[in-house]
């Protein structure tokens, strides 16, 4: 490979996990707004530096909005004290941070987030880090192992609440990876239904909701799918791995300071991810709206309004996963290991057999 | 006797089983909430407005002629759970023009990290010489500081600066 593109790529990259960061970075200031909101609080809105109060209007504004939180939260994490507990199995102890935070974010590569139309071909073309023909089983493949971090965690930090959080979390995590993966099925099958070929790349996917979104077309597929998601990143109502009312922290018990900001990070970096992902396979990704066609004109403006557009999706995904989590309660641990096996699962393998038999009939008409 | 009333228990229907319509109106609840008045009182800048009767710092009074009401009769000093009061009594000069009362403090100190605002000192004293009054915010940065404090309340002002 030449040394020039090569040079792009990895700026490309850089900049792109930059994006993503700040995105995790700012959905934990979403999560906190927002549960202040429900609560009938205000939430974070103090926090501020000397070189922005003093801007005229937007200083204060900023400020109530609590913008600087962030980085006050991140830069609290890294002056804490990094200890260790004597007793723990310290390879697993220090490696479960990283196993948890590099799949969340390794699955960047394959997600498109806008496209780009040449003003003079017309051709469309995809925005994305690494175009992958197997986009979507990257996805599922990398993003799963992030539970190896948890487990890790649970195991390595030798304690009785880490350990029954990674047990969980493991358990959880077979249960609905199953009916996550089966869920998407069915839009791929529509999508590579015969006579048209798609592919599984993420993109064309985008490129398949043209006209009509996924989230219409097979409304059980996106629900199961969003519950697994759910699960997934261990949001609540499955947050098993953490529950912090029975396990005190679950897995990252015994973490602190950069450690535990990485699980932090790596956590809301998933819940993008996974937002991300919904957004591409059943809201249409930068696709404007249903029956509409897109108004992003040619050239890169076009390209800034699509992935604009991408964006007010996912942050309004982000938004859905917070108001969940502050609207119910955790399912307890049984709860969550019954609806798996005993609603998902079969709902998803029904789904799928329904589709594809609808897929038949619809090519035999 | 009372009569006992039973319930029917009607089985769960099947949308009640799967959860969702609870998701749904529990969704409307918490999405109501957020666009209702916030409760939130910004405290520093904006104080709670206090009812009748709050216990707050005990405070010395004077009376009209700017006497110190107190006689260090030292009830409050023996009522006091936590012993915070501490009197030392003094004898008023013979020739002063009051003193037909004989007695005033010559020391009197309230630990105010000790008082747990019971209002007992209040209740007891039969000079009506100690208030409790409706500043609460006390604060300081050493056990010193805490003690100065109850120095201040002699005075019958605001010990912890700024006025309320």
């Amino acid at each position: 490979m030449e040394l020039v593109p090569l040079l792009l790529k990895i700026l490309y990259a850089a900049i792109m996990l930059v994006v993503v960061l700040t995105i995790a970075g700012y959905s934990v200031l979403i999560e906190r707004k927002v549960s202040a909101y429900q609560h009938g609080r205000i939430g974070p809105n103090r926090t501020t530096t000397p070189f922005i109060r003093p801007i005229p209007v937007i200083g204060p504004l900023l400020t109530r909005l609590g913008i600087i939180q962030l980085p006050a939260d991140g830069l609290k994490f890294l002056f804490k004290e990094d200890f260790t507990p004597p007793y723990v199995n310290r390879p697993f102890f220090w490696a479960a941070p990283l196993i948890a935070f590099v799949p969340s974010l390794a699955v960047i590569a394959v997600i498109p987030f806008g496209q780009y139309t040449s003003p003079l071909t017309g051709e469309m073309i995809p925005l994305v880090l690494a175009p992958m023909d197997l986009g979507v089983i990257f996805v599922l493949a990398i993003g799963s192992l992030s539970v190896y971090g948890v487990v890790l965690a649970g195991w390595g930090s030798n304690s009785k609440y880490s350990f029954l959080g990674g047990i969980r979390s493991s358990a959880q995590m077979i249960s609905y990876e199953l009916s996550l993966g089966l869920s998407i099925f069915p839009v791929f099958l529509w999508m590579n239904a015969p006579g048209s070929d798609a592919g599984l790349s993420l993109s064309s996917v985008v490129e398949a909701q043209n006209t009509m979104w996924f989230l219409v077309t097979c409304p059980l597929s996106a629900f199961l799918f969003l519950v697994g998601i759910f699960a997934e990143t261990n949001r609540l109502p499955f947050d098993m791995a953490e529950s912090e009312t029975d396990l005190v922290g679950g897995f990252h018990t015994e973490y602190s300071s950069f450690k535990f900001g990485l699980f932090f990070v790596g956590e809301y970096g998933a819940m993008a991810v996974g937002s991300a992902l919904f957004v591409l396979l059943f809201l249409g990704g930068w696709n404007f709206l249903p029956f509409l066609a897109n108004p992003w004109p040619a050239g890169w403006i076009g390209s800034v309004l699509s992935v604009l557009w991408f964006l007010v999706k996912v942050v309004g995904m982000i938004t859905f996963f917070v108001l969940i989590r502050w609207t119910l309660p955790r399912y307890r641990f049984d709860q969550v290991m019954k609806l798996g096996w005993t609603v998902l699962l079969p709902l998803a393998i029904a789904n799928l057999i329904v589709n594809a038999a609808a897929v038949a009939i619809h090519d035999l008409w | 006797m009372a009569e006992t009333k039973v319930l029917e228990r009607k089985p769960l229907s099947l949308a009640e089983r799967s959860n969702l319509p609870q998701i749904v109106s529990g969704l409307k609840t918490t999405v109501s909430h957020m666009f209702r008045k916030k409760v939130t009182l910004q405290y520093p800048e904006v104080r709670p407005t206090l009812p009748e009767g709050y216990r707050g710092v005990p405070t010395l009074v004077h009376d009209p002629h700017g006497r110190e009401k107190c006689v260090s009769c030292q009830l409050c000093e023996f009522v006091c759970p936590p012993k915070a009061i501490r009197i030392t009594p003094g004898e008023i000069d013979p020739e002063a023009e009051t003193a037909h009362v004989e007695k005033a403090p010559k020391e009197f100190e309230i630990d105010m990290l000790r008082c747990i605002y019971c209002g007992l000192c209040e209740e007891v004293c039969p000079e009506e010489a100690i208030f409790l009054q409706d500043v609460y915010s006390m604060t300081g940065y050493s056990r010193e500081d805490g003690q100065q404090q109850g120095k201040a309340l002699r005075a019958g002002g605001n010990p912890s600066g700024p006025p309320l």
